[in-house]
């Protein structure tokens, strides 16, 4: 058994092959190389279900063998009880008390073996190459997280290739696309396998580097080739934290790259506190812009300048949440350097408030139905980063696993009534789609009342968890402020979602011609996709409404139980009422309060116009704070024309100089070796040798006269000579 | 007695040596050619006689026969010479000059 949960390392090999085949291949094929990117991600995604289905019963069996010790051990005591009757005869008082006691042990077993049970993850590595003694490795590493994600890549993967299918039909560069999508879920399996922090760190680039492809994917329009390179580089600022954090870590934990290791040593007080805390910090730069957190979050909405398929599975689904999966992933490192569970207010939890709230204000302004959503994902990876920052672990990762299903789903289907009007402009271009579009309606009303968080929909159980932790852990009422920024985000999801509604799908069609309902190749993903919006969040119902049999799934198969995840001062928020109750009816006031203003036209509609402040804080939304100013022109203006100024400098002076001065140099060289060496040394050399030969030739030519008699007379000579040495000297 | 016939040997083959050299006839230079072989078999009968073995007279016999054989193809070089060039002088027999 388990052959394939031990073999997963193939499962990112197999697109990472069809990505070749179809480079090479794809055109000559009859559908362009999509059959082979959907046979390999659909034969992944098989692959992927058959690792989760062994990877329960793994779990599972790791929970009775420790239950069944934790049996052994009453038994044992029970043995002892049995005997204890003989002894006190002799010891009547002592007996009582030691039963006493006996029972008092046997309890507290009982209830440890009822919160943790450790699961061994399952490993699996090669050595790669070796240096200065260091082994750097490849391989896998297979914990509930890892499978987890397994399972969102590749089913996500699996319908964004469909879907393109139909989405991207007839585009000149249709197999290159698909090609690119193989690439991206090959390296994003092998970021979620990734063993070591090395192979994390080259993952991590592969998959920055296909979304730069597939952002540029329509490159001969110049925005979408800036908003690539936007993309691109400002992921680069945070990888050199990614990079530095990384290196920190292997010097701190003693020089390993090894993800459990690292994680145990952190925990168990191996690695300096000091070193801990710069690398969480540096990592926490990584995932800012990986997942696109404020101050790094830019380059995301610009990212969906790509064709609408890649911002459904790239920059909602999977990618963005590398950040996220890298902060779990690496979680003993943060819990121990940002003191996570200590009820500290840290970094990693400030980013994701500001993030939440930033993404969700910016998400009112736009009036590109991907950017709302952009927006929205950037507040959505917020309330992960939050919720990790807290110390609600399984909440974010929950969130996430949640998040990917209903935001693919909203991605796809903005693309639907894109495709269908073809344009992304709320205002100009559509209105009223409802009619012509039923399947994109509805499966976007369900992933939207998902996102809002609507009883019983998906992302209602995720966010419950996520405020549930925020107002619960770290001890009462600390971290109360990040329960605030999740409620008031809450109420900000719900109305600017009711707002795309509403420009989307109600009132007058303001576009052009007749819009029409997209193909069984959009739809049925669309489908999919929402009916998982509406269930995904079943799997981790908590315990308070369910049986014990199907209470909290997520939290027991997927969570990391091991001697790497923090145990001490890790608790799991319980489930509230209230909190539920307060959470759905914050959603329903978002909903009503979009509904008045945009249905009904109440409220002070042309505030922004009239009143000062008002036009102020509009101002700063539609102009997305700034933060593109500040860099394109603050920091990258001002130090443009110095740098560029300095470099020319240099260019001319320096680097010129030095080019210039060594063709000088070479010239003079040249013109000393002709004249001394070679003219002197070298010929004079060979004329000297050919004079000496011609000279000794002449003396030689002396002693060969041809006459017998001489040389007679010389060997009789010689002999004479060699005679009357050998008499005197032997 | 052993020194008086070395001298004699040593002094053939002197004369044989000098006659190689300096003779220009060269059916001369063969004759002298056969002194020195001679002077060699005088020291070896010589030291056989004195160490009373018989190997010096065997292989001055030797010697003897292959100095026969010896004379025979040196004489046939001289007469093929002779015919070539109606004259035995060694001088004008320069062919090997370098």
């Amino acid at each position: 058994m388990a052959t394939v949960l031990e073999n997963a390392w193939i499962i990112p090999l197999i697109p990472a092959a069809s990505f070749f085949l179809i480079l090479f291949f794809g055109k000559r094929l009859p559908r362009k190389g999509s059959e082979l990117g959907i046979a390999a991600v659909g034969l992944a995604f098989v692959l992927a279900l058959v690792v989760n289905v062994q990877w329960f019963d793994h779990v599972d069996d790791a929970e009775h063998q420790s239950e069944s010790e934790e049996h052994a051990a009453l038994v044992d005591d029970g043995g002892w009880f049995a005997e204890a009757p003989n002894t006190a005869v002799a010891y009547g008082p002592d007996e009582s008390a030691a039963v006493a006691q006996d029972e008092g042990e046997g309890e507290h077993g009982e209830e440890a073996a009822g919160t943790h049970f450790e699961v061994e993850p399952i490993e699996k590595s090669w050595t790669w190459f070796q240096n200065g003694g260091v082994d750097i490795d490849v391989g896998m590493l297979l914990d509930g997280p890892a499978v987890m994600m397994l399972f969102v890549v590749t089913l996500v993967s699996l319908l964004v290739h469909v879907y393109s299918t139909d989405y991207v039909a007839g585009d000149r560069r249709y197999t290159h696309f698909f090609a690119f999508l193989s690439l991206f879920t090959a390296s994003m399996l092998g970021l979620i396998m990734a063993p070591t922090t090395l192979q994390l760190i080259v993952s991590w680039e592969l998959v920055g580097l296909c979304s730069f492809v597939l952002i540029g994917h329509w490159w001969e329009e110049k925005a979408n080739s800036d908003a690539a390179l936007k993309a691109f580089i400002t992921n680069r600022v945070g990888d050199v934290g990614l990079i530095v954090g990384v290196v920190t870590l292997f010097w701190a934990a003693g020089g390993t790259f090894d993800i459990l290791e690292i994680n145990s040593l952190a925990l168990s007080g191996g690695i300096n506190q000091t070193a801990l805390l710069v690398a969480s910090c540096c990592l926490v730069a990584a995932v800012m812009s990986k997942s696109g957190q404020f101050i790094l979050h830019t380059w995301l909405p610009d990212a969906m300048a790509g064709p609408t398929p890649v911002s459904a599975l790239i920059h909602a689904a999977t990618m963005v949440v590398a950040g996220i999966y890298m902060v779990g992933r690496m979680y003993g490192v943060f819990f121990q350097g940002l003191n996570i569970g200590t009820s500290s207010v840290n970094l990693l939890a400030v980013v994701g408030g500001v993030t939440v709230l930033g993404g969700a204000g910016l998400a009112f302004v736009q009036d590109d139905i991907k950017k709302v959503l952009a927006y929205s994902t950037v507040s959505q990876l917020g309330y992960m980063v939050m919720a990790l920052g807290i110390g609600a672990w399984t909440a974010a990762f929950f969130h996430l696993f949640t998040h990917a299903f209903f935001k693919a789903c909203l991605f796809l289907g903005s693309g639907s009534v894109s495709h269908a009007v073809h344009s992304f402009d709320m205002r100009k271009d559509m209105g009223g789609l409802r009619k012509w579009m039923p399947h994109t309606y509805r499966t976007f009303i369900i992933a939207t009342a998902a996102l809002i968080g609507i009883f019983p929909f998906a992302g209602f159980w995720s966010k419950d968890e996520i405020l549930a932790g925020a107002s619960q852990l770290g001890g009462e009422g600390n971290y109360t402020a990040f329960m605030i920024v999740g409620i008031v985000g809450a109420v900000m999801t719900a109305a600017y979602m009711t707002r795309v509604i509403y420009l989307t799908f109600f009132g007058e069609f303001r576009g052009h011609g007749q819009p029409h309902e997209s193909g069984p190749r959009i739809t049925v993903p669309l489908w999919i996709l929402a009916v998982l919006g509406v269930t995904a969040g079943f799997v981790n119902i908590p315990s308070a409404l369910a049986p014990g049999t199907v209470e909290l799934r997520f939290e027991h198969f997927y969570e990391p139980k091991g001697a790497y995840f923090p145990v001490e001062n890790f608790t799991h928020p319980e489930f509230s009422l209230g909190i539920a109750l307060g959470a759905t009816l914050i959603g329903v006031v978002g909903i009503s309060a979009a509904y008045l203003w945009f249905w009904r036209g109440l409220g002070p509609h042309g505030v922004t116009q009239r009143n000062r402040v008002a036009h102020a804080g509009y101002t700063t939304l539609v102009n997305k704070y700034y933060f593109d100013h500040l860099y394109t022109d603050i920091i990258t203006g001002t130090v443009k024309g110095p740098v560029a100024r300095a470099v020319y400098w240099v260019n001319q002076n320096v680097i010129d100089g030095v080019v210039d001065g060594a063709g000088r140099l070479s010239t003079a060289l040249g013109r000393f070796v002709y004249d001394r060496i070679d003219q002197q040394v070298v010929d004079g050399a060979i004329n000297s040798s050919a004079t000496a030969a011609n000279n000794s030739g002449q003396v030689f030519r002396q002693l060969t006269s041809g006459k017998v008699q001489q040389y007679g007379a010389l060997l009789f000579g010689a002999a004479a000579v060699f005679a009357g040495a050998i008499i005197l000297f032997v | 007695m052993l020194n008086q016939f070395l001298l004699l040997g040593a002094v053939l083959f002197c004369i044989g040596v000098y006659g190689v050299i300096a003779r220009k006839n060269t059916v001369l230079v063969l004759m002298s050619i056969e002194l020195i072989l001679n002077a060699v078999n005088i020291n070896l009968l010589a030291f056989g006689a004195a160490r009373g073995d018989v190997t010096g007279a065997v292989f001055a016999l030797f010697i003897i026969a292959v100095a026969a054989a010896e004379v025979g193809v040196g004489l046939a070089m001289v007469l093929i010479i002779y015919r070539n060039r109606a004259s035995v002088d060694l001088d004008e027999v320069d062919s090997m000059k370098g």
